[in-house]
């Protein structure tokens, strides 16, 4: 016979010279990153990471397994609040609570699955976005999670090292970030990833090719809530106090905008998409500063709309890149999610 | 001892009994083909035999044991695989990938041992491999290396025939269930397909139940057959027997 194929080539990542010096020069630039720009930017990165982090496992459910979710910033809140609740109130240290505190996220990811092996398109949607607004109001009642106020994070120690500044935080999370991406990665190539996708595109055939559906549609709720509480957990530490109006419903919907941007079911379109809609978020934030365009969408705001109207421009600027989308869908978010299911049914090659 | 048994499924769609109390038996290594006119139930029965419909009585024997009620995940675990009649691939999987679903229930890799598949001794990788070498063989029975990386959405209708065929073949199966294997192919493909479905027959020693419209074709390569009009038993038998019954000559003609 001939040569024997390496089989390992098709699933490895540095399966090529050019591939492992894209890496490397990658890693390059995220050592250099903290030592080129200033404070500010630091900020910006670790902003974006944990943002990568969740589209990465967000687009797990979304784009592999092609279910909806508009309600993780709830999983989100629950990996920061169950982070920091457990480094103030119990101590624990922050490597121990982190995972603690994801893996409730996970399993709450679990339990929110469960209706999802019932529950289709716009049904789904709203199940996950009730989700989503009861974890805020919960958490917002309850004293223990310090309430209306808010939380501050305790000193994170890692050993003996006090991580305190954004740079020190950078160092902390970006390998973090790097390793997460890499699982998911994995998990998307191997078996596990090859039940989704089958999943999404041919339910039917999947079930009777041996995957068990139900299992595989709770595993991706568990997997993204997992990522997305760790997320959380680090987010924290970005702001250093939390508090729970931070975890609203446009904190789902940006992180669902990310995943559709981006390119559904591709990790580094999930990437891209992290990262241009926290630039976004952030910059569009100080729009009034900018010299001539502030000072017109001021007074265009005040007079047309409300005085908030332009602070929140981000809003309105996401909003519009979901009704972008939404166009060539007619059928609204019910059509992302036949979107999400078809799209890979109906494009023509 | 019976290998594969019905007995007497019944199953109905707001009101109308797309299966009338079909029972018949299947003897181990043999191909047995099920034929009737547009909307007679055949795939109805396939579909209750994977698990994907439930029927309302009756039972489904396989190997002594009821399978009936079980969920086709599990159905196929036992090893009963299937073909679609409107192909269900997974179009944005390569060749390959689509096989290896056939693979999954052999394969233990979960969350935990994906995640950490940190060069090529670890478990996943290992396990990937092993099972890539499997599905080949099955490539080269059915022919189809020259597919291997491409996705299955773009390739030519005989070959995702083909694909899904290998798909099935991936899983081991001890039944397979196929429906219309060489519905729309041109004559020469339906050619390769009858050859490709009697080797696998003999070299895999699969069970075959096969649904196909063209006479000429069931005739030839079943050991037995079963008609059915409008979800109800006609007749069970050898080709020729069946070939000449007069209701189903009736059913047929009555059709066209
Ligand atoms: N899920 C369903 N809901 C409602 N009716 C159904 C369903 N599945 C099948 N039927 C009906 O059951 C009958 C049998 O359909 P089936 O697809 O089994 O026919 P068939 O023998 O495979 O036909 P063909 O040769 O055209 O493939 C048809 O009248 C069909 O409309
Ligand atoms: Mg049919």
């Amino acid at each position: 016979m001939n040569m024997k194929r390496d089989y390992y080539e098709d699933i490895n990542l540095f399966h090529s010279k050019t591939v492992i010096f894209w890496f490397a020069v990658l890693i390059l630039f995220l050592v250099l990153y903290p030592f080129l720009f200033k404070n500010y930017y630091i900020y910006v990165a670790n902003y974006i990471a944990i943002n990568i982090i969740v589209a990465t496992g967000l687009n797990i459910l979304v784009g592999y397994t092609g279910l909806i979710s508009l309600g993780h910033a709830g999983f989100f809140c629950l990996g920061a609040y169950g982070t920091v609740i457990l480094m103030v109130k119990a101590h624990i240290p922050f490597l121990i609570a982190l995972p603690l505190s994801s893996l409730f996220a996970g399993l709450f990811g679990f339990l929110i699955g469960l209706p999802a092996l019932r529950l289709e398109g716009p049904y789904l949607s709203i199940a996950t976005l009730a989700f989503g607004l009861t974890i805020t109001q919960v958490v917002g009642k309850l004293d223990f999670f310090g309430g209306r106020e808010g939380l501050h994070t305790s000193k994170l120690l890692i050993g003996n090292l006090h991580i305190d500044s954004d740079r020190d935080f950078y160092c902390l999370l970006i390998p973090i970030t790097i390793i997460m991406i890499f699982i998911a990665r994995n998990i998307v190539r191997t078996r596990v990833g090859r039940a989704f996708i089958a999943i999404r595109d041919a339910e039917i055939a999947a079930e009777t090719i041996g995957v068990n559906v139900m299992l595989y549609k709770t595993l991706a709720f568990a997997i993204s809530a997992f990522y997305t509480g760790v997320a959380g957990g680090l987010y924290a530490f970005v702001l250093r106090f939390i508090e729970p109006q931070l975890f609203s419903q446009m904190m789902s919907i940006m992180f669902l905008a990310m995943v559709v941007v981006g390119g559904i079911g591709s990790t580094f379109g999930s990437i891209a998409g992290a990262i241009l809609l926290t630039l976004l978020d952030l910059e569009l934030r100080n729009i009034l500063s900018i010299p001539y365009l502030g000072k017109f969408l001021e007074s265009l705001s005040k007079n047309f709309f409300s005085i908030t109207g332009v602070s929140n421009i981000q809003f309105i600027v996401f909003g519009f890149i979901i009704i972008f989308i939404m166009l060539f869908e007619p059928l609204g978010m019910f059509g992302i999610w036949i979107r999400i299911k078809k799209y890979w049914k109906t494009w023509p090659f | 001892m019976s290998f594969f048994k019905v007995e007497n499924i019944s199953i109905s769609f707001g009101g109308v009994k797309a299966l009338n109390e079909i029972a018949f038996e299947v003897n181990k290594g043999e191909i047995f083909s099920i034929i009737g006119p547009n909307g007679s139930g055949k795939t109805t029965l396939f579909n209750c035999i994977s698990g994907i419909y439930k029927p309302t009585n009756g039972k489904i024997l396989f190997n002594e044991s009821n399978i009936m009620g079980k969920n086709p995940h599990n159905i196929a675990k036992l090893g009963i695989a299937r073909t679609f009649q409107n192909i269900e691939l997974f179009p944005y999987m390569n060749t390959m990938e689509n096989l290896m679903i056939g693979r999954h229930i052999y394969m233990k890799t979960g969350i935990f041992r994906a995640a950490f598949m940190l060069g090529r001794k670890s478990f996943a990788a290992k396990e990937e491999s092993f099972h890539r070498e499997k599905v080949e063989e099955i490539m080269e029975l059915l022919d189809l290396q020259s597919f291997r990386n491409r996705f299955v959405g773009g390739l030519p209708y005989g070959v995702q025939k083909r694909i899904e065929l290998g798909r099935a073949l991936a899983l081991e199966p001890k039944i397979l269930l196929l429906d219309e294997p060489c519905a729309g192919m041109t004559s020469d493909e339906k050619e390769d397909m009858i050859f490709l479905v009697q080797d696998i027959l003999e070299i895999l020693g699969v069970t075959i139940l096969l649904i196909e419209h063209d006479m000429k074709v069931v005739m030839d390569i079943s050991n037995r057959i079963l008609a059915i009009n409008f979800g109800s038993p006609i007749v069970i038998g050898k080709p020729q027997v069946v070939q000449n019954h007069p209701e189903v000559l009736k059913a047929y003609l009555g059709e066209e």
